[in-house]
């Protein structure tokens, strides 16, 4: 398997200069995965706020550096690129963003974001034939380009606006699209449309797809995978039948337990949790170790290893000691194939 | 001499006016009839709360849900009488234990805050003072509303109510000795409620408490509202676009579109039988974590409040829309069922 952009042992520090009198904070530490070449896949990388999923976003766009570690694409350090690989990359690895607000600059018609980076990147030979390409972008996400283009963003609701997004991403036929929280400044009635739209480009236009999130319950609907990150580490990570439906990582647990479920039948119990990630300071060991309802000695002098516990899952956890332990190898080694189930419309009453 | 008797006279009729109403609804903590809030813009009026009544009775849990535009927040800010202009209460009455606040000057507006009504605030980091320390902010409150100034408490007295609230929300005394950024988020939101519960209000208006919030904080503040609110057998109005927490919290939900209230009922039954269209494609469109499911939008855009569609505003994204009938007459909100009120054609013909 060849991997089109991979992560080697990346790691991010934050602070902890000689003078500040504090450690530095680990953003990230350690991660390794990749996304295949040969197939387009979609992978959901999960965490609370302080979890290291937007350092991890910015570094796969090549936005920040990591302070250890390696980011290759297509085989080469992104640090190092330059020039027509650099263009490459910039190309095809296109983000979508959290507030579709601030991706427009509102002097200009939303066509700009769409003309842009077709002129630059060299969409289409002609500009009838640019303008042609990006009418059928805007088809694909289920907007009318008569009632898109020539508006200014503010025209257009939070909705139109991410959707156009996901035309500009589309448009420029990247191999690998980056959504950082596409749905959460989004209305529910909306966020089901734009994850259509997101999924469909995977499914129909081979794009791959990394989609940053807090939300479990739409990370299981889009993904296939999901890499669970707690503080910076990967707590659990492999397909989303196995990670969200039957976790085994007590912070994945916790983090199920506590979704609120849409339905008045299934009402949130007593979960024992302690305290708030952002409460806590740098701990040795397990950094789950104090909010952990299973805590051992060992969690406390030691970081656990990823363990290979299921055919598609590895955790990092201690409970599961017994189990082999995948030292320093990419985690989408485990990684389950595409499910390509038929999915079930809702029924009507 | 003249004058003032008038007033009374006026006054008295008031006052006589709302005696009755409050006879009628002696075990609501909160009635609201047909309340209208309208914001005056230079392209025209925006009716962004158009019509609702609702009542609530003590102990009770009622959601607000709706997009964003559909008057839940306004709504919210109404019943606070926070609305601030260009908006303005145009009509309607809003009964708090059975007086209009809708008529009230605002320095008596002021003591009832509080003291009878209180706001949880959306996003607790913008809401509370950074420059001074959390057990200042929550005395601020109590002091104010000290109707004697005789019986203001000494400084003991006020350091062990902060405490107890403080533990109330589940926040150790230290915490009140601290500042607005040394707290994480979830802990400035238990702030914002210490401060809500300070005076036992009857009614909690909770605008979002938990929008920026993780889920697992999230829990564990709604959990802690939940108890507060049964301590204090006061009534909770949720507003929320999250129907999950929504099914989590409520006991009774309200489902608003375009300024106007379309159902409102038991929240198992919302969930599970929803009666209005809107209502329905909501509950659809939710994604769930029992099986992988086509993604379900809700067609269509919600309208813009300056040019509502005419008849039934949600006609134009019905998928049950009766031609000749939704797009020239606005529907009626009635009672369809025992505790199921809903404003749509298909239930024209049903009486509860």
């Amino acid at each position: 398997m060849t991997a089109l952009l991979e992560l080697r042992n990346v790691s991010k520090l934050f602070g902890g200069g000689f003078f500040s009198g504090r450690p530095p904070l680990h953003a990230l530490d350690g991660i390794t995965f990749s996304i295949p070449e040969d197939r387009p896949t979609i992978t959901a990388i999960a965490g609370e706020s302080g979890s290291g999923k937007t350092t991890l976003a910015r570094i796969l766009l090549g936005i920040a550096t990591p302070s250890a570690g390696q980011v290759l694409y297509r085989g080469k350090d992104v640090a190092r690129i330059s020039g027509a690989e650099r263009k490459r990359f910039r190309l095809e690895v296109q983000p979508i963003f959290q507030d579709p607000f601030e991706s427009y600059n509102p002097f200009y018609k939303v066509d700009h974001v769409l003309t842009t980076p077709a002129r630059n990147f060299k969409i289409g030979k002609s500009k009838a034939e640019r303008r042609s390409r990006i009418e059928e972008a805007l088809h694909a996400v289920g907007l009318q380009p008569e009632e898109t283009l020539g508006r200014f963003p503010h025209q257009l609701s939070g909705g139109q606006r991410q959707r156009v997004m996901v035309a500009r991403a589309l448009l420029l036929r990247p191999r690998i699209l980056l959504a950082d929280e596409p749905v959460s400044m989004v209305d529910a009635s909306l966020r089901a449309t734009i994850l259509d739209s997101v999924y469909t480009l995977n499914r129909t236009h081979g794009i791959s797809v990394i989609y940053i999130t807090h939300d479990l319950t739409t990370a299981y609907q889009v993904s296939d995978n999901i890499i669970v990150l707690y503080r910076g580490s990967v707590a659990e990570a492999g397909s989303v039948e196995q990670v969200i439906k039957q976790p085994k990582h007590p912070y994945t647990q916790l983090l199920v337990q506590s979704i609120p479920r849409p339905d008045p039948r299934k009402l949130w119990g007593d979960v024992p949790a302690r305290g708030d990630a952002e409460a806590l300071g740098e701990a040795v060991g397990c950094k789950f170790a104090d909010r952990c309802p299973f805590v051992m000695d060992a969690c406390r002098s030691a970081v656990p290893p990823l363990h290979h516990i299921d055919p598609h899952r590895v955790a990092s956890c201690f409970l599961y000691r017994d189990s082999k332990v995948v030292a320093e190898q990419d985690i989408a080694g485990v990684f389950a194939p595409r499910a390509d189930a038929a999915r079930t419309g809702p029924v009507r009453a | 001499m003249g004058q003032p008797a008038i007033e009374e006279a006026h006054l008295t009729s008031l006052t006589a006016a709302t005696a009755a109403r409050s006879s009628a609804s002696s075990e609501h903590s909160l009635v609201v009839e047909d309340l209208r809030v309208h914001y005056d813009t230079p392209e025209g009026v925006i009716k962004a709360v158009d019509g609702v009544s609702l009542a609530l009775k003590p102990g009770e849990r009622l959601a607000l849900v709706g997009e964003s535009g559909s008057g839940k927040s306004t709504l919210a800010m109404a019943l606070m009488r926070l609305t601030k202009a260009p908006g303005r209460i145009v009509a309607g009455h809003i009964y708090l234990g059975g007086k209009d606040i809708t008529l009230l000057e605002e320095p008596e507006m002021r003591q009832l805050r509080l003291n009878e009504i209180a706001l949880v605030p959306q996003g607790a980091m913008n809401s509370l003072n950074p420059v001074m320390r959390v057990k200042h902010q929550i005395i601020d409150g109590i002091l104010d509303h000290v109707a004697d100034r005789k019986q203001t408490p000494d400084s003991h007295e006020l350091e062990e109510r902060v405490n107890r609230l403080l533990a109330r929300v589940g926040l150790s005394p230290e915490v009140g000795r601290m500042f607005p950024h040394e707290l994480s988020g979830g802990m400035k939101q238990r702030v914002a409620m210490a401060i809500a519960i300070s005076l036992s209000p009857r009614v909690i208006v909770a605008d979002e408490p938990t929008s920026a919030l993780d889920v697992v904080v999230q829990r564990q503040i709604m959990q802690t509202l939940g108890r507060l609110q049964q301590g204090l057998d006061a009534a909770v109005i949720l507003i929320g676009h999250d129907m999950g927490l929504v099914a989590q919290f409520a006991n009774r939900v309200g489902v608003m579109y375009a300024g106007k209230l379309v159902e409102l009922g038991p929240v198992q039954q919302i969930f599970t039988e929803p009666l209005h269209p809107y209502t329905k494609l909501l509950i659809e469109s939710l994604p769930n974590l029992e099986e992988k499911k086509k993604f379900i939008g809700i067609p269509g855009l919600p309208p813009t409040l300056l040019r509502l569609p005419s008849g039934c505003v949600f006609h134009p994204r019905c998928p049950s829309f009766i031609k000749g009938t939704c797009e020239t007459v606005a529907p009626h909100y009635q009672e369809v069922r025992p505790e199921r009120e809903t404003s749509c054609h298909l239930y024209a013909g049903v009486r509860a």
